[in-house]
């Protein structure tokens, strides 16, 4: 039952475009599914080294500058390992790798694996506000739209939740920021907090409003609440889109069993019809999505945290895409991997622990 | 039957054609989506006659002017007309739709339609391959990409293409599976066809329509990554009239001119919505469950 339906929305995908949970896996042992990643892992190194390495600007002048001599080069060419074959170049970059060692910023001048820890909980503060909000919002309106299917309700959530789909994020974010923060000012504007808070609190677990309820410092918290709110918003209801069409197709498929059909003839009231006997049966399905929903949220939060200048992993990204430093871009795409990865790897397991159906 | 036949003297592929856009049209939604690309269609198509301006003229007296007068959207902080850079800007979207397109859809079939015929190891890999690039957001793979490249329009365009082949060589590889054990193919085969005939002439043709529509399904997201490239800097570069890079260069006037992100962003916003609404219709269209439907 879920192979098909997971197959049929793999091959015309949701609006959310997550590509959708591997069929696949599913059907095999644990180790065989351990096994694949390690290969999709591996792939992921083939694929940043390759992006890495096609680059026209030189990686040499980029460290010794335009007036170096010639053997200042050379000595920086070899350090750097690029007169050695190229596959001897991909083996030390993944030995590299697998003993934590990405390399240096070139604009901070700190390991850039160091940079992007200090930077993630900023991203993962505001994603996970952004999933809270947008898998509320997806799943009260798909269920709404399920229940009402073509009826006024049900094109109302589709057009809705298409809008949020259709948006350019990062234009949603400007003009939230000009109508909620210039306009009536009922929230905060850029960054995460207001600027005088800034280095009030001990930074202990990086998450900021953990933070400010550690040092017991209410202002603070209410300041980054305020600063978060509008940006996590905008992100969860484009991320709403895909909650609220798969909770829907999934609604629809319990409500037409005949289980339904025997409850109500039983005399349940409708309420109960849905939310305990229908919906209890798909939430299996659902935090599977939710998972992979949380993923491709990190894609709009590359946009939006650039809108908002919030100082987290996205920020990061692209200050570093303009100035060419290859080193923290391409272990921040490799970051984005694994952590697609492993949800999908998560969600998959959740499936397996939670559905009787597939032990 | 025999009066149905007579009916249609139109070719087969036109008739079905005609009868997907019928059921469109029928639902307000999709036949909005519709309207609004065939309205940027002829609007790119007659940009010279529907610009009032030279979207590139600047004109430093009247810089920042609000919507109203002589310019419908106002102007920029250069003094160009915002609405005649929008109306040349489809044709930059229009471009870059058509020449995504036509790259992803001929790699994807490639790779989709020879992995699911041979089948065995050589699938496997492929397969595994395709998983690998569908294991990144396509945003993040895209901005990779064009890091390494340099920005650029044209680099946007191949970073597009090259995350965007995959989803449809999945969709290309899983109809080859239903045809590569039909009749006419087994024909084909015992009248000594070479594999790469097969493909090509038997195998193809088949997964055309579905790969078609996959394509244009795959079009709201393209105009999205592309005005994302466009406002990191990564995409068209200025003084080119594409909208993303329009909102960029807004974004430093926005509190007190809205108009400078505004309008280009409502433009992103209905076109990309137009397609998701299209393809939310064609989805529904092909469904044989819904097709049935009054």
């Amino acid at each position: 039952m879920r192979r098909s339906k997971i197959a049929r929305w793999g091959l015309l995908p949701a609006a959310g475009e997550v590509p959708a949970p591997r069929r696949k896996l599913n059907l095999r042992p644990i180790g065989a599914q351990l096994f694949t990643v390690a290969v999709t892992l591996f792939g992921l190194l083939v694929l940043t080294f390759v992006i890495g390495r096609m680059m026209p600007a030189d990686p040499v002048r980029a460290i010794v500058g335009e007036d170096a001599t010639r053997e200042t080069y050379e000595m920086v060419f070899r350090q750097l390992g690029l007169d050695r074959p190229i596959w001897e170049q991909f083996f030390i970059y993944l030995r590299d790798v697998l003993t934590g060692n990405f390399g240096v910023s070139i604009r901070t001048g700190q390991p850039v694996i160091q940079d992007i820890l200090h930077v993630l909980p900023a991203t993962i503060e505001l994603a996970t506000f952004a999933i809270l909000i947008g898998a509320t919002l997806g799943v009260t309106l798909g269920v709404v739209a399920a229940v009402n299917k073509d009826r006024w309700p049900d094109h109302l959530v589709r057009v809705f939740s298409l809008m949020g789909h259709s948006m350019p994020i990062f234009w949603t974010g400007m003009i939230g920021l000009l109508l909620f923060y210039a306009y009536f000012g009922w929230v905060g504007g850029s960054g995460r907090m207001e600027s005088f808070y800034i280095g009030l609190v001990d930074d202990v677990t990086g998450f900021l409003l953990i933070d400010s309820i550690i040092a017991g410092d209410w202002d603070v918290f209410w300041s980054a609440l305020n600063h978060l709110i509008l940006p996590a918003s905008i992100l969860g209801y484009s991320s709403s889109a895909y909650i609220t069409r798969m909770t829907r197709s999934f609604m629809l498929d319990q409500i037409n069993q005949e289980y339904i059909t025997t409850a109500r003839v039983k005399g349940l009231s409708s309420r109960q019809t849905i939310w305990r006997h229908a919906f209890l049966n798909i939430r299996v399905q659902l935090v599977t999505i939710v998972a992979l929903a949380y993923g491709s949220l990190l894609e709009g939060a590359v946009l939006i945290e650039t809108v908002f200048a919030w100082p987290g992993f996205g920020q990061y990204l692209t200050s570093n895409l303009l100035i060419g430093d290859m080193n923290a871009v391409m272990t921040c795409v490799l970051i984005v991997g694994v952590i697609f990865i492993a949800l999908n790897l998560i969600s998959d397991m959740l499936y397996r622990i939670f559905d009787p159906r597939t032990r | 039957m025999t009066a149905q036949i007579a009916k249609s003297s139109i070719p087969g592929p036109m008739q079905a054609l005609w009868n997907i856009v019928r059921f469109l049209l029928k639902s307000p939604t999709s036949a909005f989506g519709l309207i609004v690309i065939s309205v940027l269609v002829v609007v790119a198509l007659l940009a010279p006659w529907i610009a009032t301006h030279d979207p590139y003229a600047q004109d430093l007296q009247n810089v920042l002017q609000a919507p109203g007068g002589a310019h419908l959207f106002g102007t920029d902080e250069l003094g160009r007309d915002i609405f005649s850079r929008i109306v040349w800007g489809t044709r930059i979207t229009l471009t870059i739709i058509f020449l995504v397109s036509i790259v992803v859809g001929p790699i994807g079939l490639a790779v989709g339609t020879t992995s699911g015929y041979i089948g065995g190891k050589f699938d496997t890999v492929m397969m595994r391959i395709t998983d690998i690039f569908l294991s990144f957001p396509s945003l993040i793979l895209s901005l990779a990409f064009v890091a390494a490249l340099g920005p650029s329009l044209n680099n946007a365009i191949i970073a597009i293409a090259l995350t965007s082949w995959p989803p449809i060589a999945r969709l290309a590889r899983a109809e080859t599976l239903t045809f590569r054990s039909a009749d006419y193919v087994a024909a084909a085969r015992l009248q000594g066809a070479s594999t790469g005939r097969i493909i090509f002439k038997s195998i193809v043709p088949m997964c055309l329509p579905s790969v078609l529509i996959r394509i244009t399904l795959n079009m709201a997201t393209v105009i999205l990554t592309a005005a994302g490239l466009g406002f990191l800097g990564l995409g068209a570069q200025p003084p080119m009239p594409e909208w993303g890079a329009m909102i960029a260069m807004g974004r430093r006037y926005m509190i007190d001119s809205w108009w400078l992100v505004t309008f280009p962003g409502i433009a992103i916003l209905c076109v990309s919505l137009a397609f998701n609404l299209l393809g939310d219709g064609l989805r529904d269209a092909l469904d044989p469950k819904q097709m049935n439907r009054k």
